[in-house]
């Protein structure tokens, strides 16, 4: 089994020691602690692992590490810079999108992608990118205004 | 172990709703030794439930005893609050925060009362070494019970401080007010932070029952929206689950699951997992599990193992109704009034109708998880459930050692919904960690979530009933066959009602959940008297207010059908309008639905729901409308489609893929009323808004359709047109 011995996360070049089979939600949580992605389903079902692969929102649970590997990975420990939030994670705050917050990693992760690509969705667009992220908590109506809003701020220079 | 769970034992949720006393008893001089060294000086307040604390009341003591002799130990703490040298102010509770946000809301009663802000309180919940005795953080007891003793802890606080500060100046506490953290001398405006004046000190204070706490109407920080009070560390994924925490030299831990439910072991071979480097591998009565360094070698250890089961034949889902009835087992007379017979003979329609509900999953979406560590022969378990304490029974049980070398830690949970009452996956990381020497975590992978946690229970409920001419009930009989009691009471004023609640045998183990059996039962009630109000052709809601005289009840009812347009004429022909209404735990509840009903495809949607929810004095109107609009949508899931599929004693929908929960796209367009009543004492929120759901959607089915569903979940392949 090939080796990977360096990931690309959050703008770091970070050693790792793993065969590529394993999965990369289980390299960034337990070689690299980077906990803030979740374990919610393992079948790339529930959303709560995702991450960006060079920008695509990407179900960490079922991706190998080798197929991540050499590629820009996003985490939710990455969009905070210096102290500041993202827009989204500052919506997410604003229209408490969350109750147990376990999902909220991965709702936020989702919409980030959503936003790179469509900087304003409509809420069908929103309902329709983010339908693979499960929040049991049923926060989804607040979760379509906080990126709904995150795009305002963004167009406004949120960043 | 944790393995055998007899399919016949009582109700799980019921005991949890009638157990009223404590079973332990926190020892306070432990832990006021405890306290001080772990805290330092400051001033420590106590409320007791002991008629003896108010008594107690006033007195203060210093550890060199040179201020007060030493009170009585009170046994019974409730609550307790620290106010730190720095002026920090650290609030205590056995409760644990699941996602209800009751660390927003308690933080906002405590900074009410010691008139400071929201964001200089601590509140630390939910550890058996720090916190007092709690029952559990279930039934909706948070709100009603917790945030008062908090608030009167509060109020004792600041009540000790402006003491301590008329001590200071010499003059009259009359003069002395209250703001920001600190004390003012409104004379001459001079004033002093809280933490300076308990510096040095390690005072205690017990708070009589009777200290007055500020009335709603003039409340300040209680009663308004406020954030999340930790939002930021849930956004950046920095907070920690249990899932998330890591242990020097910790392990990963396994389970070899039995081949189905019930099942014993045996025969076991476990010598090719023993050969793998690192690995322990327990096997202890129906417990097998293995414990590595890391997943993968757990997962390849657990597989390595050879396991044989037995187990009995057990019934598959298709057979469920027939199966609850059979083997009821004993019957509870919960309400009697009046002559069923006699009511009958007065009606001018009866109505015989049977109404079931499929067992459901919680599906948290953080997994059962525990790390489990010993050291010095105590036991440390970090796990995210409801009863810390009732954990900590259960471990100490299972391990035969002192409650007081247990110590159980709740750090915030990734949901449950009443599903994570139980110790098992403590267990297991304890009984793994015991055998390795080191700390383990298990977490759970989502198939054992959807297997050998508990379930919703489901049931069968009959009701006959007798309806005069003018739409007066004569009759209500009422037969609930292993849901449950929570909510079979009813708020209608029927002169002859017989409810009784059976408990059978159930194939899968089961427990509390959201509302207990309220949704059931609301369920049966709401969609019958929508059955007999369109037997007599009667408007729905007028029907219901035909039998009411509860007026709270009536209020929300009338607050949802205003704000939904009840009466008015629906947008197209495709749609129907339902109601339901009800009571739980002290909330009152009202829900309008409107569905579409697609009828090429069969498709019934959830298009809009108006709720109006009343439950006393609102102490934070936002993250109450999120309660709502939570349970809302984690109900239509019971209401449309969620059921667990089993046969033989193996789930046949383990899976997210196969067991459909509410996304995005099912969730409709949702408008919470509340209704503020000031006037009365608030009552919890984070389960009654669930309960008129499900009817509401049933009686819009049959409004659109004239289709009666009667059994829960409604539609899970669409509806047959």
């Amino acid at each position: 089994m090939p080796k990977i011995s360096e990931l690309l996360v959050n703008g770091n070049r970070l050693r790792v020691d793993t065969t590529s089979d394993r999965s990369l939600l289980n390299v960034l949580r337990d070689e690299l602690n980077l906990t803030g992605s979740k374990y919610g389903c393992g079948e790339g079902q529930c959303g709560a692992c995702t991450v960006l692969i060079d920008g695509q929102a990407t179900r960490s649970c079922i991706t190998t590490v080798g197929s991540a590997a050499g590629k820009k990975i996003t985490t939710i420990e990455g969009l905070e810079k210096n102290g500041r939030l993202h827009p989204l994670q500052q919506a997410f705050l604003d229209a408490d999108a969350l109750q147990c917050g376990y999902c909220t990693p991965g709702m936020i992760m989702s919409g980030v992608a959503l936003l790179a690509k469509n900087t304003s969705p409509s809420d069908q667009e929103i309902v329709r990118f983010m339908e693979g992220n499960i929040c049991r908590c049923g926060t989804y109506p607040r979760i379509v205004t906080a990126i709904r809003k995150a795009a305002q701020s963004i167009k406004g220079g949120g960043r | 172990m944790s393995e055998s769970h007899p399919s016949d034992q009582p109700i799980e949720l019921e005991r949890y709703e009638l157990q009223a006393e404590p079973a332990y008893r926190f020892d306070f001089e432990l832990a006021r030794r405890d306290f001080f060294k772990l805290l330092g000086g400051g001033l420590v307040l106590v409320f007791t439930l002991d008629a003896l604390g108010s008594q107690e009341s006033g007195r203060q003591e210093g550890e060199s005893g040179r201020r007060a002799p030493t009170p009585s130990a009170p046994k019974d703490i409730a609550g307790w609050l620290h106010i730190a040298e720095d002026g920090s102010v650290t609030v205590f509770t056995g409760k644990v925060e699941f996602g209800q946000n009751i660390r927003t809301s308690l933080s906002q009663v405590v900074a009410e009362e010691l008139r400071v802000p929201v964001s200089s309180i601590r509140v630390l919940m939910g550890d058996t070494d720090l916190t007092p005795f709690d029952i559990g953080t279930f039934g909706s007891r948070t709100t009603p019970t917790m945030a008062p003793q908090l608030r009167k802890a509060a109020a004792a606080a600041r009540e000790a401080l402006i003491d301590l500060a008329a001590d200071e100046w010499k003059i009259n506490r009359a003069s002395i007010g209250v703001k920001d953290g600190k004390l003012i001398d409104e004379r001459t405006a001079k004033s002093i932070e809280f933490g300076r004046l308990t510096k040095g000190q390690k005072l205690l204070k017990v708070i009589s029952a009777d200290t007055a706490t500020t009335p709603p109407d003039q409340w300040k920080i209680a009663g308004k929206s406020v954030a999340k009070v930790d939002g930021r560390s849930f956004v950046t994924g920095g907070h920690r689950y249990t899932s998330d925490q890591k242990l020097p030299g910790m392990l990963v831990g396994r389970i070899v699951r039995p081949s189905a439910l019930n099942a014993t072991l045996a025969s076991v071979k476990t010598g090719d997992a023993e050969a793998i480097p690192g690995v322990t591998v327990v096997s202890d009565a129906n417990f097998v599990g293995v414990a590595a360094p890391d997943a993968q070698t757990a997962a390849r250890a657990a597989a390595a193992i050879q396991t044989e089961w037995k187990a009995e034949p057990q019934p598959a889902a298709k057979e469920l109704s027939e199966y609850l009835r059979k083997q009821a087992t004993s019957a509870q007379q919960v309400s009697s009034q009046g002559s069923i017979t006699d009511g009958l003979e007065r009606a001018e329609k009866k109505l015989n109708q049977t109404y079931t509900v499929a067992y459901i999953a919680h599906a948290p979406l953080e997994p059962r998880a525990a790390v489990a560590e010993w050291r010095e022969g105590k036991l440390t378990v970090w796990t995210g459930t409801q009863r810390p304490f009732g954990v900590r029974g259960e471990l100490a049980e299972t391990f035969r050692i002192p409650e007081d070398r247990v110590r159980v830690i709740v750090p915030d949970t990734g949901s449950g919904y009443g599903g994570k009452h139980t110790g098992d996956v403590a267990i297991e990381a304890a009984r793994l960690a015991k055998s390795a020497g080191k700390p383990v975590k298990v977490v759970w992978t989502r198939e054992e979530e959807f297997t050998w946690a508990y379930f919703r229970p489901a049931g069968v409920i009959d009701v006959s009933s007798g309806v005069s001419a003018d739409g007066t009930i004569t009759a209500w009989e009422f037969h609930n066959y292993n849901s449950g009691t929570a909510g079979i009471q009813t708020k209608y004023a029927f002169a002859n009602q017989k409810i009784v609640f059976h408990q059978t045998k159930s194939p899968l183990r089961q427990g509390s959940y959201r509302g207990l059996a309220a949704t059931a039962n609301h369920f049966a009630r709401e969609s019958h008297l929508d059955e007999l109000a369109h037997a007599l052709k009667m408007d729905p809601l007028e029907f219901r207010f035909k039998n009411l005289k509860d007026e709270r009840l009536k209020a929300v009812l009338s607050a949802a059908a205003s704000a939904f347009g009840w009466g008015k004429p629906k947008s197209a022909a495709d749609r129907g309008f339902g109601i339901a209404g009800g009571f739980e735990k002290g909330g009152y509840v009202a829900a309008c639905a409107e569905v579409a009903v697609d009828r090429a495809t069969g498709k019934a949607k959830l298009i809009r729901v108006v709720e109006a929810f009343e439950c006393g004095a609102i102490v934070n109107p936002d993250q109450l409308r999120n309660q709502i609009e939570g349970s809302i949508v984690m109900g239509i899931g019971g209401a449309l489609f969620e059921a667990m599929d089993f046969d033989n004693g193996k789930v046949v929908n383990p899976r997210f893929s196969r067991y459909r929960v509410p996304r995005f796209s099912d969730t409709p367009l949702i408008e919470a009323v509340l209704v503020d009543r000031k006037d009365l004492s608030s009552a919890g929120a984070g389960e009654t808004p669930i309960v008129g759901l499900a009817p509401a959607v049933a009686n819009a089915i049959f409004d659109a359709t004239g289709i009666r569903l009667r059994s829960l979940p409604l539609a899970p392949n669409g509806l047959k047109l």
